[in-house]
């Protein structure tokens, strides 16, 4: 007992002596004070509100849940296509997702962003043809790969006494698959599919490399632009804390969930 | 590619010829020839591993037959002509294991077959069911979701699920083999109305009491084979093969 709490205030001496040794070396080597101006300016912190949120975080939104959409639609006949008993059908969804997921994001974003306004620019509608449409649809395409993977495990989950009584009943195959496994498939998968939610957010930064429009523009790339014309860093800050504003309560809530889903389960 | 078949007075409810079914390497049904007349009530017994289940799945081609015929009501349920689903909203069937849907209350369980096969509607879906309910006697269960009732409660939901899309043939796969002993009474009580009502009905099960009080025939299996068949008394009482004696010494010292 006496040689445990000894430890105990031994690791916590050690643990104080550390952090003081970091700030030490920090207060001597850091230039506090153009630290403090370039990134911590409150002048400039204000001036970028309301703009970062009402077209940075809506933006962020509005990209993210097109991905998320688009990634669910593309991730589910991924998936199903899976399970097909037809090998092509198979073969094809496995590419689609072995590719994508060995590519990384910002390549895939890069290509379609700049490609696909390029190959279908002309004979597009305008709402297809902009950021929104170009850079929605590339993160789908990301995000389809790693879903389908997710929503696969959850059909997978579902026993298979589940499909035997349903097919035992006379349902065919795709209506066994939509009433009766799929619900539950999903279920199993929401914490899950909250995660890709919240990486998807992160990920929709990427992007700002596309060169966005001033109204289409999500929070990363308004931090960066104005940080470029100001020549001030602030606006990045201001912008790291709008994404911990959105993503700190959905990991909150992912947690609930699998606890949740944990105590179901016994 | 299929001859006429013999002309038989009867048609028989079930019909299997010279069925096989392997796994892989492993013979579980090593040609088997088995029929259930309409309103017959036929209990098949036997060890473990003897492939009563798989020849039980085998009648609505849950358990897809490696050779031989299977007709249901004189109709080939393995040509590709028939339409399968049909024959198999004709076949009622219930599981060791329930299956009841967990994501639907126990209404909903008995109504979506309905629904989706028979295209009742909603209304008359859901009389249906209620008067199926009724009749299991889970009436107050209709709102409850499965993983609220009993394994007793839940195998009667299944029975009440299968019955409602009005079956002509019923399966059970050893239907009592997963509950507590307390509850296995209730379970065979709504069987045994079944039989009494004139259902045709395969009974897979490892109770002997219920095989001699409901079955019309029982059937010994071991080893992939049909080793004896005959009616209850007979069977249970004197049997002529020693396996069936074997086993039936066996289930009795138990």
């Amino acid at each position: 007992m006496s040689r445990q709490r000894r430890n105990l205030i031994l690791q916590w001496l050690a643990f104080f002596a550390g952090i003081g040794v970091v700030v030490a070396f920090l207060a001597l080597t850091v230039e506090w004070s153009s630290l403090h101006r370039l990134f911590f300016d409150w002048a400039v912190f204000k001036d970028q509100f309301p703009n970062m949120i009402t077209e940075g975080i809506r933006n962020t939104l509005v990209y993210t849940s097109i991905g998320f959409g688009g990634g669910l639609v593309f991730g589910l006949i991924a998936a199903l296509m899976r399970r097909s008993s037809v090998p092509p059908a198979r073969a094809a969804a496995l590419a689609y997702v072995d590719v994508m997921r060995s590519l990384p994001a910002l390549l895939v974003i890069l290509i379609i962003g700049f490609g696909l306004p390029l190959a279908f620019g002309e004979n597009l509608p305008s709402w297809a043809n902009s950021n929104f449409a170009a850079g929605g649809f590339a993160l789908a395409m990301v995000a389809g790969a790693y879903m389908a993977e997710t929503i696969r495990a959850g059909l997978e989950a579902v026993p298979k006494g589940q499909t035997e009584a349903a097919r035992s009943l006379g349902m065919k195959s795709g209506q066994t698959t939509v009433t009766i496994v799929l619900p539950q498939a999903f279920r199993i998968i929401i914490p899950p599919l909250t995660n890709e939610f919240i990486l998807l957010l992160k990920d929709s930064s990427l992007i700002s490399v596309l060169g966005i429009v001033v109204g289409q523009r999500e929070l990363t790339t308004i931090g960066r632009q104005v940080s470029n014309s100001s020549g001030n860093y602030t606006p990045l800050i201001a912008a790291a804390l709008c994404y911990i504003c959105v993503t700190l309560p959905l990991t909150f809530l992912v947690r609930r969930l699998e606890r949740r889903a944990n105590a179901g389960s016994r | 590619m299929s001859v006429a078949p013999t002309p038989v007075p009867t048609v028989q409810a079930i019909d299997i010829r010279a069925l096989t079914k392997c796994f892989g390497q492993n013979e579980v049904l090593k040609g088997i020839d088995f029929t259930v007349a309409a309103r017959e009530v036929v209990c098949v017994i036997g060890p473990s591993g003897s492939g009563k289940s798989t020849l039980l799945r085998c009648v609505n081609r849950l358990e897809e037959p490696t050779s031989g015929e299977i007709l249901i009501q004189g109709i080939d349920i393995c040509d590709e002509n028939t339409d399968l689903n049909d024959v198999r909203r004709r076949i009622g069937m219930v599981f060791q294991q329930f299956n009841l849907f967990p994501h639907l209350t126990t209404l909903a369980n008995v109504m979506v077959a309905q629904r989706k096969v028979l295209k009742r509607s909603t209304d008359e879906a859901e009389q249906v069911a209620r008067v199926q309910l009724e009749k299991v006697g889970l009436s107050e269960k209709a709102d409850s979701y499965p993983s609220k009732l009993s394994g007793g409660q839940q195998q009667r939901v299944a029975i009440a699920r299968a019955l409602a899309m009005d079956p002509e043939i019923m399966l059970f796969d050893e239907a009592t083999s997963a509950l507590d002993p307390e509850l296995v009474g209730d379970v065979l009580a709504v069987m045994h109305d079944l039989a009494t009502g004139g259902m045709t009905m395969m009974v897979v099960t490892h109770e002997m009491h219920f095989a001699r009080q409901v079955a019309d025939r029982v059937v010994f299996m071991a080893d992939g084979y049909v080793v004896e068949s005959g009616p209850p008394e007979q069977l249970l009482e004197a049997p002529t093969q020693a396996r069936t004696q074997q086993f039936l010494r066996q289930v009795e010292n138990r």
